[in-house]
């Protein structure tokens, strides 16, 4: 048989890309179960210890910081999701002033450096006197994922056919109605997709966060200064936790997705 | 809102002196219409004459820039569209895909807290014959099937009028005839007042009692299909109805009963009683299938106009009947259909014919010769400059 170059390039790349991609991630969950003293870094035996005992490390540091992104994450992802599903139907359905001005402004923090954006935010928070805590890292992370979730539910109000909101209005639904009932429901996958976005960017920002947290930890935040003196197995354990847990709503989402798509064609 | 509101029959609509401007262009100029209760009314115009325009009003999507709608004579121009008792069945069905076929029916009676929505909407999908299919999303319908639930979806609400925007208009032209039916079927059925608007001139003329012609944002004329169709008033109703041979002369003599009017040097005799002008210059027409072809220089009759000779230009064969392309001199191009009597056509291309008409058959308009438009239609190029330009001005406002 004749060696092919064409054949095998496809699937080294993609085997070698997938390696590269996953070797971390295996690192990481290995070395949750490693039984390390000081440092995470030398193998040191296998233990369940720090999964069963991730929050009593250094007074529960671990879990309270992935306990603050965890609240810092949702009230930020819904404070966004609400703003920024308004504004895009605004921005997409009405004429008014300073539209195109809103549109650029909302551009804005998605083309500005993380740096600057921060470093900014805190300069304000300071000159106004607003107190760092977790109330300033919410407002930083509401603001920046307002623009993505604008970005993601302006594609779906853009793509919805105003005859059916006019259609609702012609069967007798108020305005109210309309919305809730028509709109709303049209709007949901465009306006999930904006919300999980909003909780990733949300959940593993460092560089806003870092400017405007003051004395409080988040687990990013947590992670970077623990790296200066050994990550502790149990950060390993939390990240891994996440990782699995994506894993598992990844996977049942597109099986569910999968059966009813047989369902459907089946009664179709 | 009652339900006391909503009449289980339908009721007559009038619209008073409705005139419609958007930014660049008017979409109707001055309209006065009054459809009876229970009629199956036809609103008929090539697109951008205004006759969406005109639903939409009605419906409450849009609001005119003056005038006065009434329904069942209650004045209802400051309702909004879930206010009032209409429903319409949209161009694009605009079905909620979200919601099953059944859903979809009973939406506007769940709405209206109206007892036993089911059951009502499952009577209504009986009636559209799709009962079957309650349970189904509409993207697993096709067009047909669609197009009645959107139907069901308007008459189970029990409207006073009942709106059709152009609901035929996707369908292939076999499901549209089946469609014409059905749907005049079930207008009989349920008594309501139907408000049809299309572009398709056979469709008006086969469903509706009353068939308006609009064009340019105005009623050109309105009447019984037939009466249209035989007596046409303007060179855009003969025109856009069919289609007519039309000329233009001065009237030469006139009695009581006829007129006559040269053209070209013939004498063309009209009905007194068919003609609208009977002085100066006027045009007048005749319909292509009431010509009749001669080979040879037909005989004086009284009763017959001639003309010619003239010329084939072009035969196109049709099965049941062939059209014939007639150039005369100083006259122009005539249009002739002859019923295929015999096998194949009777004059060939490039043969001398005469054409000649019962004089009992022709028509005289009531339009000036050389009519302007009286605006622009939305589609031309200076309007949508013009509606381009307000919209510039409104975004450079906002900045």
């Amino acid at each position: 048989m004749k060696f092919s170059l064409g054949r095998w390039l496809l699937p080294v790349y993609a085997v070698l890309a997938l390696l590269f991609l996953m070797v971390p991630i295996v690192y990481t969950f290995i070395f949750s179960f490693n039984d390390s003293q000081k440092s995470n870094i030398t193998w040191r035996g296998f233990t369940l210890d720090k999964w069963l005992n991730v929050c009593n490390v250094q007074n529960g540091a671990v879990c309270e910081a992935f306990g603050n992104s965890l609240i810092i994450g949702a009230v930020a992802t819904v404070a966004a999701t609400a703003l920024g599903t308004m504004i895009a139907i605004a921005i997409v359905r009405y004429r008014f002033r300073f539209r195109s001005g809103v549109s650029l402004l909302l551009f804005l923090p998605m083309a500005t450096p993380e740096v600057v954006l921060g470093a900014g935010l805190a300069a304000q928070f300071l000159s106004v006197g607003v107190p760092k805590d977790m109330v300033t890292i919410i407002l930083a992370h509401t603001m920046f994922c307002i623009s993505f979730v604008v970005v993601t539910v302006k594609a779906r109000v853009a793509g919805l056919d105003p005859a059916l909101e006019e259609a609702g209005r012609d069967l007798y639904g108020s305005p109210g109605q309309v919305f809730l009932r028509i709109t709303f429901p049209l709007l949901l996958p465009g306006i999930l997709a904006a919300a999980l976005l909003s909780f990733a960017l949300s959940f593993d920002d460092f560089i806003i966060t870092n400017f405007n947290s003051g004395a409080v930890t988040t687990f990013p935040k947590y992670i970077y200064i623990s790296a200066s003196r050994g990550i502790p197995a149990e950060a390993n354990v939390v990240a891994s936790a996440v990782f699995i847990l994506a894993l598992v709503i990844v996977v049942s989402a597109q099986v569910s997705a999968a059966a009813r798509a047989k369902r459907l064609a089946k009664s179709g | 809102m009652t339900t006391s509101a909503f009449a289980a029959q339908g009721a007559d609509l009038e619209l008073v002196g409705i005139q419609k401007r958007f930014p660049g262009f008017t979409a109707i100029e001055h309209l006065d219409l009054k459809i009876p209760a229970g009629s199956f009314f036809a609103l008929l115009g090539p697109s951008g004459c205004g006759k969406t325009t005109t639903l939409r009003l009605v419906a409450g999507l849009e609001e005119p820039t003056a005038g006065r709608i009434l329904i069942g004579g209650k004045d209802i121009t400051g309702q909004k569209p879930y206010q009032r008792p209409v429903n319409t069945v949209f161009q694009s069905y605009a079905l909620f895909p979200h919601m099953t076929v059944l859903e979809n029916v009973a939406f506007g009676l769940r709405r209206r807290r109206i007892d036993e929505p089911v059951a009502k909407a499952h009577e209504a999908l009986r009636l559209v014959e799709l009962d079957h299919l309650a349970a189904r999303k509409p993207q697993q319908l096709s067009g047909g099937q669609q197009q009645r639930v959107a139907l069901a979806r308007a008459i189970v609400n029990r409207p006073a009028l009942l709106l059709l925007d152009e609901p035929l208009g996707a369908l292939d032209l076999k499901l549209r005839r089946q469609m014409q039916l059905e749907l005049k079927t079930i207008q009989e059925e349920v008594g309501l007042t139907f408000l049809h608007v299309t572009h398709d001139q056979e469709e008006a003329m086969t469903m509706a009692d009353t068939v308006a012609v609009m064009n340019k944002g105005r009623i050109e004329q309105m009447g019984a299909p037939e009466e249209l169709y035989e007596l046409p008033r303007t060179a855009f109703v003969a025109n856009f109805l069919g289609q007519s041979n039309l000329f233009t002369g001065p009237v030469v003599g006139s009695t009581s009963d006829a007129i006559a009017v040269a053209v070209a040097g013939q004498r063309i005799v009209v009905p007194a009683a068919r003609a609208h002008r009977h002085a100066g210059e006027v045009t007048i027409g005749i319909r292509p299938e009431k010509l009749s072809l001669h080979l040879s220089a037909p005989a004086d009759d009284p009763a017959r106009n001639t003309m010619g000779p003239g010329r084939v230009i072009d035969v196109s064969f049709s099965g049941v009947s062939t059209q014939y392309l007639i150039t005369v001199p100083q006259v122009g191009t005539l249009i002739v259909f002859a019923q295929n009597m015999a096998f194949g056509p009777v004059a060939e291309e490039g043969g001398e014919v005469w054409v000649s008409w019962d004089i009992t058959h022709g028509f005289g308009l009531e339009d000036e010769p050389a009519d302007t438009p009286r605006f622009e239609a939305d589609t031309t190029t200076r309007s949508i400059a013009a509606q381009r330009r307000a919209s510039l001005i409104t975004e450079l406002e906002e900045v």
